[in-house]
């Protein structure tokens, strides 16, 4: 009885903690997402409330839909990111493969050069990578930008992949050798569905920095062509008036792509964290 | 056909040694047990054989090839490991035909194969499972199907009984020691259970620190050990290895006696020695007894011997049976 309880206490503790974090983590986003649906003088007036009848305005999603291609720069925001993602995963993978299943010279030392870069700010060589893109005549366009998030995501992908990969039973790998299958096809048919719960969380740790970055496009995309939806969004940023309305709304909309891309990885996202603890 | 012979096989990881120049035919048919000790170099003699591993020297023949240079698949073997390493996405069908469907068989023909292997096993009622449908001792099965629907000229088995319970081990040993009987294919198996590797085999390699310390027949392993490791090797409960004065005394600088070749008697024999623990098994009794100068000697006796740790005994060894080995370990013919 005794001990019930203070499971109960302790239980609720955990909530009560967990709960408070939620709120303070949800907070900005829950004002972004009600405040775009009111209008002017009701985000100032009361900037927590709710929008009611009176104060209920569209007028943000009006203007950002009228105002400039947003249609167009969230295309772009959304192919940056889910090509970014794609040689992200593909690249990290077999790297990680590579690593971990073949000893060869120098094994560790390429291991180690190739997780450096999660210690060093891929900012750092801005001015090196615009260089680089302008000698390509690739600035103002998506690949530069493609490049660069590729760049900056495969040394977390190949650590946390290689650790993964480690962990798959040698055995099975050479029960396929043993059948006959390339080790591509080991790669791709036994390796990669054994390390999906990596791979998600890969995913998701590297999909929202892409999303959210405003640097690379503002230095190496600035073109009306290339704008991706955080630079977009800069546009009703004014040096002396800015249109909250509007800048809300895109805020709220852009959300919405990187939410559906997290539900979906979420469900092995859980698998993987949890996968060290509950065997 | 079929024989494997391996000449000065040697293999080293970095700067450790962990093969050294090993020597070794097997004939047609016959059922081969490597044993030895934990990290012995069992595993990678067998990586070596199927050609998931490269030696650093020597050569690998099998059916009279030379297949250093061929990829396991194409090496005329199958092997069977102790994690099972079933592929996960695949039907015990599926794995079992995978092998064949990469080499290009026909449909037909694989289907008769898989057949063939599931009445063998008694699996027809678990072929379209998956792996994680199965327990553990039905995934070993499968494991034992796919490898033979491969009708490979040499099986290896890796330790694959290792990962069941004690009552499955003893059957699906049965039931691998009936599969040799009906494929009369040659076997290598790599155990470091030493029941497994006595019923088993038709002839023990025992390994030891990357060395073969004996080649033989189970029964000559037991009876004429080469040297003082493989006497202590092979026999359950353990050898007793007495030195000093005791074994001076029949011109060794050590002597081995089994369990089962000491008598004991509560008057007279030639030691004496104190019971310190008993064992009763039922059909027979493992005594250790503390011995004056000589320490912990284990002995058996048939049936059920009732005795109480603190009471005195006498030991007599049968001579007759005595192992004698002299300063470096290697035994002394008589
Ligand atoms: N890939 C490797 N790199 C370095 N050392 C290795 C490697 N594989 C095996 N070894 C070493 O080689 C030795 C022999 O290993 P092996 O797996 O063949 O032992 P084993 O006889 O099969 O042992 P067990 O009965 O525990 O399976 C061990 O000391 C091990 O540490
Ligand atoms: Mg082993």
């Amino acid at each position: 009885m005794r001990i019930s309880n203070r499971s109960l206490t302790r239980s609720a503790l955990v909530h009560l903690i967990l709960g408070g974090y939620t709120i303070i983590a949800l907070f900005p986003v829950i004002l972004i997402a009600i405040n775009s649906f009111k209008s002017r003088k009701a985000i100032f007036r009361s900037p927590l409330s709710f929008p009611d009848t009176d104060s209920f305005s569209l007028i943000g999603y009006e203007t950002v839909l009228k105002q400039g291609d947003f249609f167009g720069y969230f295309l772009n925001s959304l192919s940056v990111t889910l090509v970014s993602l794609f040689f992200v995963l593909l690249f990290g993978a077999m790297a990680a493969f590579a690593l971990s299943e073949y000893r060869f010279r120098g094994n560790t030392l390429t291991g180690l050069y190739l997780a450096l870069g999660i210690m060093i700010p891929i900012r750092l060589g801005t001015v090196a990578i615009l260089q680089m893109m302008a000698d390509l005549q690739l600035v103002n366009t998506l690949w530069s930008l493609i490049l660069v998030y590729t760049a900056q995501g495969l040394p977390l992908a190949i650590f946390i992949l290689s650790e993964f990969m480690r962990q798959i039973s040698d055995d099975l790998k050479n029960a396929g050798r043993i059948d006959g299958l390339s080790e591509y096809v080991i790669f791709y048919r036994l390796v990669l569905p054994l390390v999906r719960p990596a791979l998600a969380t890969v995913a998701v740790f590297t999909m929202i920095p892409i999303w959210n970055d405003l640097w690379f496009p503002l230095i190496l995309a600035p073109g009306e062509e290339t704008k991706t939806i955080t630079l977009g969004a800069q546009v009703f940023i004014g040096q002396f008036v800015t249109n909250w309305n509007a800048v809300l709304a895109a805020l709220t909309l852009a959300i919405v792509p990187v939410l559906i891309l997290y539900v979906i990885f979420s469900r092995q996202l859980i698998a993987g964290i949890t996968s060290g603890a509950v065997k | 056909m079929g024989s494997l012979k391996l000449q000065g096989i040697s293999k080293s990881f970095g700067p450790v040694e962990v093969l050294k120049d090993i020597n070794l035919e097997v004939e047609t048919g016959e059922f081969l047990v490597f044993v030895g000790p934990s990290g012995c170099g069992k595993s990678t003699l067998l990586r070596i054989i199927a050609g998931l591993e490269d030696q650093s020297a020597g050569q690998v023949l099998i059916a009279e090839d030379a297949v250093d240079h061929l990829p396991p698949s194409k090496r005329g073997i199958a092997m069977v490991f102790q994690s099972y390493a079933l592929y996960p996405h695949l039907t015990a069908r599926g794995n079992m035909s995978l092998g064949l469907k990469q080499a290009g068989a026909g449909k037909d023909s694989i289907a008769q194969q898989v057949q063939l292997a599931a009445d063998m096993l008694s699996l027809e009622t678990l072929l379209e499972r998956k792996p994680s449908e199965l327990s553990g001792g039905q995934r070993q099965r499968v494991a034992i199907g796919r490898a033979i629907v491969r009708e490979p000229t040499l099986f290896l088995f890796d330790e694959p009984l290792s990962n069941l319970d004690a009552a499955l081990r003893v059957n699906t040993r049965i039931e691998i020691a009936k599969l040799h009987r009906t494929l009369k294919s040659t076997m290598v198996y790599v155990t470091h259970d030493q029941t497994e590797a006595m019923t088993l085999a038709d002839k023990i390699v025992v390994l030891n620190e990357g060395r073969i310390e004996q080649v033989g027949h189970p029964l000559e392993l037991y009876r004429r050990p080469a040297n003082r490791f493989v006497a202590g090797f092979i026999g359950s409960p353990k050898m007793n290895f007495v030195s000093g004065e005791a074994a001076a005394a029949f011109g060794a600088a050590e002597i081995g006696i089994r369990p089962e070749h000491i008598a004991l008697s509560r008057d007279n024999g030639t030691w004496r020695g104190v019971v310190s623990h008993a064992e009763h098994l039922g059909s027979d009794t493992f005594v250790y007894i503390e011995v004056e100068d000589i320490g912990l000697l284990t002995v058996r006796t048939l049936g059920e011997t009732i005795c109480q740790p603190g009471e005195d005994f006498y030991l007599t060894p049968n001579t007759e049976a005595l192992h004698r080995f002299d300063a470096s370990g290697v035994s002394i013919e008589s």
